[in-house]
């Protein structure tokens, strides 16, 4: 008898214990926190905990982002992390993963976003805490270019700790094709860059390969004709929310000069991602393409060398400028571990977490005193000119345009692609600008 | 009388008890379903466009907002082509397959497997292996366009998910968008007939089996021919299984969002994109929630425009029954 009701208890309490963890689970508190024994002691004091979210998820990134923790456990080792991650999409998971999070009140301690004009969107709906300060106490304010400060402001202020820095504006090439055309260095302007394509055109080769499944090629393509076009200075007008620049006659000589290029492209634009667009320039069925530094980690995972079995060159007419994209992390408003926070940016913007990261994810610090015993040939000479050039930041990856905007962009970039119609774009692209202000 | 009273108060305290059994399902259906339905349609006419919350009210403007702009009547057209196009192959092609397992060929359950084998699979699974297939490959060869080429049959060669014409292109002085069917979207339409004609072959078929054999013979005797047969006792007869299958097809294609969002995400230049998409991008990349509610309240509406008619035939076919 005594038994039974013993059994049953004890099935109770399993069940309510199930039930509890069920809960904690639906809570969207990840895996690591909702061990079964929790429940059954609720007056011990929970350890100290910092969540990180994150689209890390594979690869050099995750690599990379346990390395930053590994800084940080070193630091504050009585603090558990717990790494909040959601693959895919190229964040657009994540981000709605972290949409439903925000809007139900429970945010994580501190958010990985793009630097810049995308976190517009958090700031003007409050869930995020200025850094401003804290910049100037860590002295990160002299460590970082100039350039990227001004360019990090919203609202006055900045809002996140850049961990990364990314180039936008790089052209691949293949050397092998090159020789082929007789051509000793790659195009410095955009008229030697189509003088070039033709010549390429008469061997039978294509000129460029462009992608457009992954939605930011034919964007990522244009952001650096814009700023071949227009010139760092009035390039980064077009990103102030009004259309003023948008009126400008260069903004349709650029969306021609696209069109020019798309002429010199594959045509299945629609059906290639950047990666397989950017195979096809390794692997010699094209000569060129436009793409971020990230297509260097392409060529290295092939078991390729730069400036040997490829090379790259600023994007034509781009020379002087270095167009960044970036990665951050900010404060949450409301942050359940401020304390921890605050120590995860210090590590963020230090020294030896930006060397711990970067040479893993393959970009360079946003630090202009890296250790470069650390980084490859092309991360060498991307840091030579990240502390060197003029800095104009990227639409089409968030460091100068909101998240409803930057949608927008790629969506009007991605059927010009297809329409080749310039009047439209430029219509659209007029319409869209008063966007990059939500 | 009084036994007929009594009778008449139990079956009363029958249907409290019934009432009371299902009370919790309705309430969390209240709730759960038609609740959150309203919230949606409330959120559409909010001022809920950025990352902060404002339910302020902001009537019908963005359904004029995207009924006016081209991207969300491409969206529009694309649905309206995808469904006509993805229905009628369907039904085509499991009335054959149908009608093929059931000439009492040897194997049988071998074919009715293979054919039904693809509705098993994911349609992540399928976007992903059909999306090799209809690429083009303009600088590497691939997929048919390889096959093709190897085979010698070159002129079987196409743009496939990279076509960006408009068939036959008609502009309609009213409309931003134009008519009528864009090519990319065939391709999209084999990979979904491919997995769902399968299902449809399995409904037709235990339809087939339900005809009893007499029919057709009386009609034989009466000197039919098989043709006829077929024409005017089977196909009559497979009429209230055809609606159903249309019925669920149809909220197949309607809410489709994964074949494409793997097979071709949208492009080339919104050519295949569906309103469930647009209603993704727009809540979650552009945080305009909305304008997504607005895209969620307009699919209902279509939705219930083709689900609605079925309901009442069901219900008229089933007082008729009784």
């Amino acid at each position: 008898m005594s038994t039974t009701r013993f059994t049953r208890r004890q099935a109770l309490k399993l069940f309510g214990m199930g039930a509890a963890g069920m809960a904690m689970a639906a809570c969207a508190t990840p895996p690591q926190a909702s061990q079964p024994s929790q429940p059954a002691q609720p007056a011990q004091t929970a350890k100290k905990r910092l969540e990180i979210f994150s689209w890390w998820t594979n690869g050099g990134e995750a690599d990379g982002l346990n390395a930053m923790f590994e800084v940080y456990k070193s630091l504050y080792p009585d603090v558990e992390i717990v790494n909040a991650t959601v693959a895919g999409g190229a964040g657009t998971n994540a981000k709605a993963v972290l949409q439903t999070r925000l809007a139900g009140g429970q945010p994580p301690d501190s958010w990985q976003v793009h630097a810049g004009r995308e976190t517009l969107s958090y700031v003007n709906a409050g869930q995020m805490e200025p850094l401003t300060n804290f910049f100037k106490e860590q002295g990160f304010d002299k460590v970082m270019p100039p350039f990227l400060l001004e360019q990090l402001k919203i609202n006055g202020e900045i809002w996140t700790v850049p961990v990364n820095i990314h180039r936008s504006n790089v052209l691949w090439y293949n050397p092998k094709l090159m020789e082929r055309i007789g051509a000793k260095q790659p195009p410095a302007t955009l008229d030697e860059l189509f003088a070039m394509a033709e010549e390429f055109k008469k061997a039978g080769i294509t000129p460029f390969a462009v992608g457009g499944k992954d939605k930011f090629e034919a964007s990522h393509t244009f952001e650096s004709i814009l700023l071949a076009t227009f010139g760092a200075d009035d390039y980064i007008k077009l990103w102030d929310g009004t259309d003023t620049m948008w009126k400008d006659p260069r903004a349709e000589q650029a969306l021609l000069t696209l069109k020019k290029l798309f002429s010199y492209a594959n045509s299945d634009r629609a059906a290639l991602g950047w990666a397989d667009a950017m195979t096809q320039v390794l692997e010699g069925r094209a000569a060129m393409t436009i793409m971020g530094d990230w297509a260097h980690g392409l060529g290295i995972s092939k078991g390729l060398k730069v400036n040997q079995d490829y090379g790259w060159a600023p994007t034509p007419g781009t020379t002087d400028t270095f167009m960044w994209l970036s990665d951050s992390f900010g404060l949450a408003k409301g942050a359940p571990n401020p304390e921890q926070a605050i120590g995860w940016l210090k590590v963020c913007g230090s020294k030896e977490g930006q060397d711990a990261f970067n040479p893993k994810k393959g970009s360079i610090p946003a630090r202009t005193d890296p250790d470069l015993k650390l980084y490859d040939d092309y991360l060498k000479a991307s840091i030579a000119d990240f502390g060197s050039k003029k800095l104009a930041p990227s639409p089409a990856h968030g460091a100068s345009t909101t998240n409803a905007y930057q949608a927008k962009f790629h969506n009007i970039l991605e059927v010009f692609s297809a329409d080749l119609d310039e009047k439209a774009a430029l219509e659209a692209l007029r319409e869209a600008a008063a966007d990059n202000n939500r | 009388m009084r036994v007929a009273r009594k009778q008449r108060r139990r079956l009363k305290r029958d249907h409290v008890v019934a009432f009371l059994m299902v009370l919790p399902s309705l309430i969390a259906i209240a709730v759960f379903v038609y609740g959150f339905i309203g919230y949606t349609a409330y959120v559409s006419m909010s001022n809920y466009t950025t990352a902060r919350v404002d339910l302020s009210f902001a009537g019908l403007e963005h359904y004029i907002t995207l009924l006016s702009q081209r991207r969300f009547q491409d969206n529009i057209r694309n649905l309206l082509v995808f469904t006509a196009l993805f229905l009628s192959a369907c039904l085509v092609f499991g009335l054959l397959l149908a009608l093929l397992v059931d000439s009492r060929v040897k194997g049988e359950s071998f074919f009715r497997s293979v054919y039904l084998f693809p509705m098993a699979l994911s349609f992540i699974v399928t976007g992903v292996a059909w999306r090799w297939l209809f690429t083009p490959g303009d600088l590497e060869p691939t997929g048919l366009n390889l096959l093709f080429d190897q085979l010698g049959l070159k002129f079987l060669e196409g743009r496939w998910i990279a076509d960006t014409t408009i068939w036959p292109n008609v502009e309609v002085s009213w409309l931003k968008t134009r008519l009528l069917v864009p090519l990319a979207i065939v391709p999209v339409v084999v990979a979904a007939v491919w997995q769902m004609s399968g299902f449809c072959m399995a409904m037709y078929l235990a339809a087939l089996r339900g005809i009893p054999e007499e029919l057709r013979e009386a009609a034989r005797v009466d000197g039919a021919s098989e043709f006829q047969v077929f024409r005017y006792i089977v196909l009559p007869l497979l009429r209230p299984i055809t609606l159903s299958a249309i019925i669920v097809l149809t909220h197949i294609s309607l809410k489709t969002f994964d074949l494409v969002m793997t097979m071709t995400g949208g492009g080339p230049g919104n050519r295949t994109e569906l309103p469930s998409l647009y209603m993704y991008e727009l809540r979650f990349s552009q945080f305009n929630t909305a304008e997504a509610a607005a895209v969620a309240t307009i699919l209902l509406l279509v939705v219930s425009v083709l689900v609605v008619p079925y309901l009442r035939y069901n219900r008229r076919a089933q007082e008729v029954g009784e």
